[in-house]
Order: C-alpha cells, then sequence, then structure tokens
C-alpha cells in the first residue's frame, strides 16, 4: 500500500489514537486535528472516531472547525465515520442520507461483539459499544453490513459510516477498502 | 465475566479518552454537564465536598436518584460504590449503570478486601495512588484507573503526586532487565502478567485518568501534560461561580491541553473558582482508604 495519503483524524474526544495506530499498521499516516490551525496542513482523507458525539458536536463548534470540515466534506473529502463519527457524519455534517438511532443497543451492558459479513471485505470482527444503528437510508446510500437486522456499515460516495469499532481490532480490512476504493480514486 | 466482556468494557474506557467525567447530584445538573460537553457523568447524592464538610459514613447513591439521571441524559452514567461492598455494586449492576466506581470518596465498607470485580458483567473504574494499587485494582477486574487525588478539596496536589508517581513507576519497570521483573512483582505485590505488560508497553493495560483536586481549566491541562488519558471533576464545577461555563472550558482545556493560547482565552473571566482546602488543612486522608 503506498504511504502517500495523509489522513486528518478528529481529535477532539474520543478513541482517535486507535484509529491512527490501525492506519500506520498498513503504511498510512494519520494526523491529529484538534484546532483550527491543524486544517492548514493538507489532507487526502478524514476519519471521525467513536467517543461521545455530543461531546465532540460540541467541541467543533466552540473550536471554529464545523464550517471548514464541511465544506471539504461538501467537496468531496474522503471521510469514514465509527460509531460517534457515523452519528455526527449523518446529523451534523448531513454528509450521508442516512437516519440514525443514538443508543440503539441501550446502555454499556447492550455492549457486544459479533463477526459479521461486510459488502466487499467479507467476514469482520465487530466491536458495539453504545452503538447506534442505522434505521433507514436514502435511494444513493450502499448498505454495507447488517447485524441483527440492523444496518450497521454503509456508504454514499466518498462518506463511509460503521456502528461499529475497527480501531478496536486487529483487522485492518476496512481501513484498507477506505483506502483502496475511497481515498485512492479521490487522489486521482 | 468473560474476556470478551472485560474487553468491550475496556473498550467503553477508551471511548471516553480525551473527556471529562463529572459529578452531578440532580437531573438539572447532569443536563448542564452533557450540555457542556461532559463524556460521561458521575451520580450521586452528595459530591466529595459536601461528604467531607456533612461527615458520617457516607454511601451508595439512592438508584432512584441514580435512575433520574440516567433518564434524562444520552452520556454514559457512572456511580459509586463503598470499596469492598458488592452489594452495592450488585444493585448498580442491576440498574444497568455504565461504568461502576468503587471509590475512596465513600467510606470503606470492607478494610481488606476490594471487590472481586471479574465477578460482574459492568465496568469497574478504581482508583490508585502508585503503580502497584493500579495493578492489584486490574487484576481484581477493574477496566480503567483512575488517581485518587484527594476529593474534595480542590487542591491538585494529590493528583499531580499519584500521576506523576505512577507514571515514574512504569518507566522505572519499563527500563528493567526482563529478570528483574520476578522481584520488581513481588515488591509491588502485583501479578506478573500485568507487570510484563507494562513492560513492554509503557502504561497501564487499561485506560488511567485523573481525578481528585482538578478545579479550573490549567488544572485538567496540567493532568493531561503529565500523562492522564482524561480527568474525572468532581467538586470543581459545581461549587464554582457559573458552574455551565467552567465545565465548557474544563472540557476544552482536556482537547487542547498543549495551546497555551487557548488556554489563556478559556481561563479568562470564569467567575469563582471553588474555595477549596488545602491539603495540609484537611482531617480525613481519603486517599488512604483502599490500598
Amino acid at each position: 500500500m503506498n504511504g502517500k495519503a495523509a489522513i486528518g483524524v478528529l481529535a477532539l474526544q474520543g478513541g482517535f489514537a486507535e484509529h491512527i495506530n490501525s492506519l500506520q499498521s498498513i503504511g498510512l499516516s494519520g494526523f491529529e486535528i484538534r484546532r483550527k490551525q491543524d486544517l492548514s496542513r493538507p489532507f487526502d482523507a478524514l476519519i471521525i472516531p467513536g467517543g461521545e458525539s455530543s461531546v465532540i458536536g460540541k467541541l467543533l463548534d466552540e473550536l471554529d472547525l464545523f464550517a471548514a470540515l464541511k465544506e471539504q466534506i461538501d467537496g468531496g473529502l474522503p471521510v469514514f465515520g465509527t460509531c460517534a463519527g457515523l452519528i455526527l457524519l449523518a446529523n451534523r455534517f448531513e454528509a450521508i442520507n442516512i437516519a440514525v438511532k443514538r443508543n440503539a443497543y441501550g446502555r454499556q451492558a447492550g455492549s457486544f461483539y459479533a463477526e459479521a459479513e461486510m459488502k466487499h471485505i467479507g467476514l469482520i470482527p465487530m466491536v458495539f459499544i453504545r452503538a447506534p444503528y442505522i434505521e433507514w437510508v436514502g435511494p444513493e446510500v450502499e448498505i454495507l453490513a447488517v447485524v441483527d437486522g440492523h444496518i450497521v456499515a454503509a456508504r454514499e460516495k466518498n462518506i463511509l459510516v460503521t456502528a461499529f469499532h475497527p480501531e478496536l481490532t486487529n483487522d485492518i480490512r476496512v481501513y484498507e477498502y477506505f483506502h483502496d476504493s475511497i481515498i485512492r480514486p479521490y487522489i486521482r | 465475566m468473560d474476556n470478551r466482556r472485560y474487553e468491550l468494557n475496556k473498550n467503553l474506557a477508551q471511548m471516553l479518552k480525551g473527556g471529562v467525567i463529572m459529578d452531578v447530584s440532580t437531573p438539572e445538573q447532569a443536563l448542564i454537564a452533557e450540555d457542556a460537553g461532559a463524556a460521561a457523568v458521575m451520580a450521586l447524592e452528595r459530591i466529595p465536598a459536601d461528604i467531607r464538610a456533612a461527615g458520617g459514613v457516607s454511601r451508595m447513591s439512592d438508584p432512584k436518584m441514580i435512575r433520574s439521571i440516567q433518564d434524562v441524559v444520552n452520556i454514559p452514567v457512572m456511580a459509586k460504590v463503598r470499596i469492598g461492598h458488592f452489594v452495592e455494586a450488585q444493585i448498580l449492576e442491576a440498574i444497568e449503570i455504565d461504568y461502576i466506581d468503587e471509590s475512596e470518596v465513600l467510606s470503606p465498607a470492607d478494610d481488606k478486601y476490594h471487590i472481586d470485580k471479574t465477578r460482574f458483567k459492568a465496568p469497574f473504574v478504581c482508583g490508585a495512588k502508585n503503580l502497584g494499587e493500579a495493578l492489584r485494582r486490574i487484576a481484581e477486574g477493574a477496566s480503567m484507573i483512575r488517581t485518587k487525588g484527594e476529593p474534595g478539596t480542590g487542591d491538585v496536589i494529590q493528583a499531580v503526586r499519584h500521576i506523576r508517581l505512577i507514571m515514574s513507576e512504569m518507566r522505572r519497570v519499563q527500563s528493567m532487565k526482563e529478570d528483574e521483573l520476578y522481584h520488581e512483582a513481588k515488591a509491588l505485590a502485583v501479578p506478573l502478567d500485568l507487570l510484563k505488560f507494562v513492560h513492554e508497553n509503557g502504561r497501564l493495560p487499561v485506560v488511567n485518568f485523573a481525578a481528585g483536586g482538578v478545579a479550573t481549566p490549567a488544572d485538567a491541562a496540567l493532568m493531561m501534560q503529565l500523562g492522564a488519558e482524561g480527568v474525572f471533576v468532581g467538586s470543581g464545577i459545581f461549587k464554582s461561580g457559573n458552574p455551565a461555563k467552567r465545565a465548557q472550558a474544563i472540557v476544552k482545556a482536556v482537547t487542547n491541553y498543549n495551546e497555551p493560547s487557548i488556554l489563556a482565552e478559556i481561563s479568562s473571566d470564569l467567575g469563582e473558582a471553588m474555595v477549596g482546602i488545602n491539603e495540609n488543612e484537611i482531617q480525613l486522608l481519603m486517599a488512604e482508604r483502599g490500598i
């Protein structure tokens, strides 16, 4: 895999370090975005991590990051959102046409692990932590994974979302998919 | 508790990293905290400063009060049990609490044994003031650690002492020769496999937050710069002049702990901080509970 793509990882709160480690393990470099100055560096893709969507959403506004990121996302920047990142891409950035249910499996007692099929990839481990799921998708959205009848991964154009956390497993195939199918065509 | 559940519980703590966990006593305070950007709330009837002032035995909060907070917020809700009081923990597990804090802030129920946390499905966070305490709590099943600090004082000195000690002990273990670890495990009274993890990785096998005496954005940033992965703020917020504003400022300070210009801006005009008590003025050192 080429190491050319620079990937910004939104590092306001949550599991951003785990994403950067996963990127490293496939030879990609991720850098933290914590404040507006961090956006002056060019990047080819963005990851919005898990954490608490209300915290990250608030800090996006308070640190004056929202408008600048929204412009880039609307302009076609490849973005991968996990868990809270999924919620923010759907509800705040309105970058993917889906309806999301927050804390869909209830409290921590409802958190679970599953192995399920992800389209274009195969059987992968999925870690759900107080996770959301997708209740409805628009006509342009490709459904990528379904667990127990609920949609847990989807893609619309440059936007990839999972309700689960690939960064909490050693399986890097979701990152490879993101790189090969979404980032690479965009760089070209 | 099976391994899978333990991993999921450690994973929840990972999702709290870079965040602030705030003590709240009412649903109204919980909403203020959530709105200000709390990553989780700790539901307790009396915040540590009031426990300190009231004296007497302090216990797990009324489950009805905890439920009233669970009902109004979307973020995780934690609550405290007395050290060693496994029945209080069973009760909190029954109401599906997101995290149980086996806490020295409450009066200990057992002066010898901590809760066997491996028997629970619910996750536990425990306090520690040195590496030995941290690894013993992890061996008992804790999936998250926080420094003890000295709760309810608004004096950060103990939290600084504890995080510095844990970090420096980990650096020391990391630099040891492998054959020295056997003796070190004995000296610290900790399991060898956990000590080996620290030796190889230079960090705890679970997330480590700072707690106990954090009252200002600068305090929170100090703890982050010293190596904490997030911060608990207890009395510091709702004992201050403008809780919502101070809470927001502490949240931002934890994200941009390395940016003095941002810290300067958010530290401005926050109103009265909690009055606080100096370490040497207090009668009761909560940090000495549960070793």
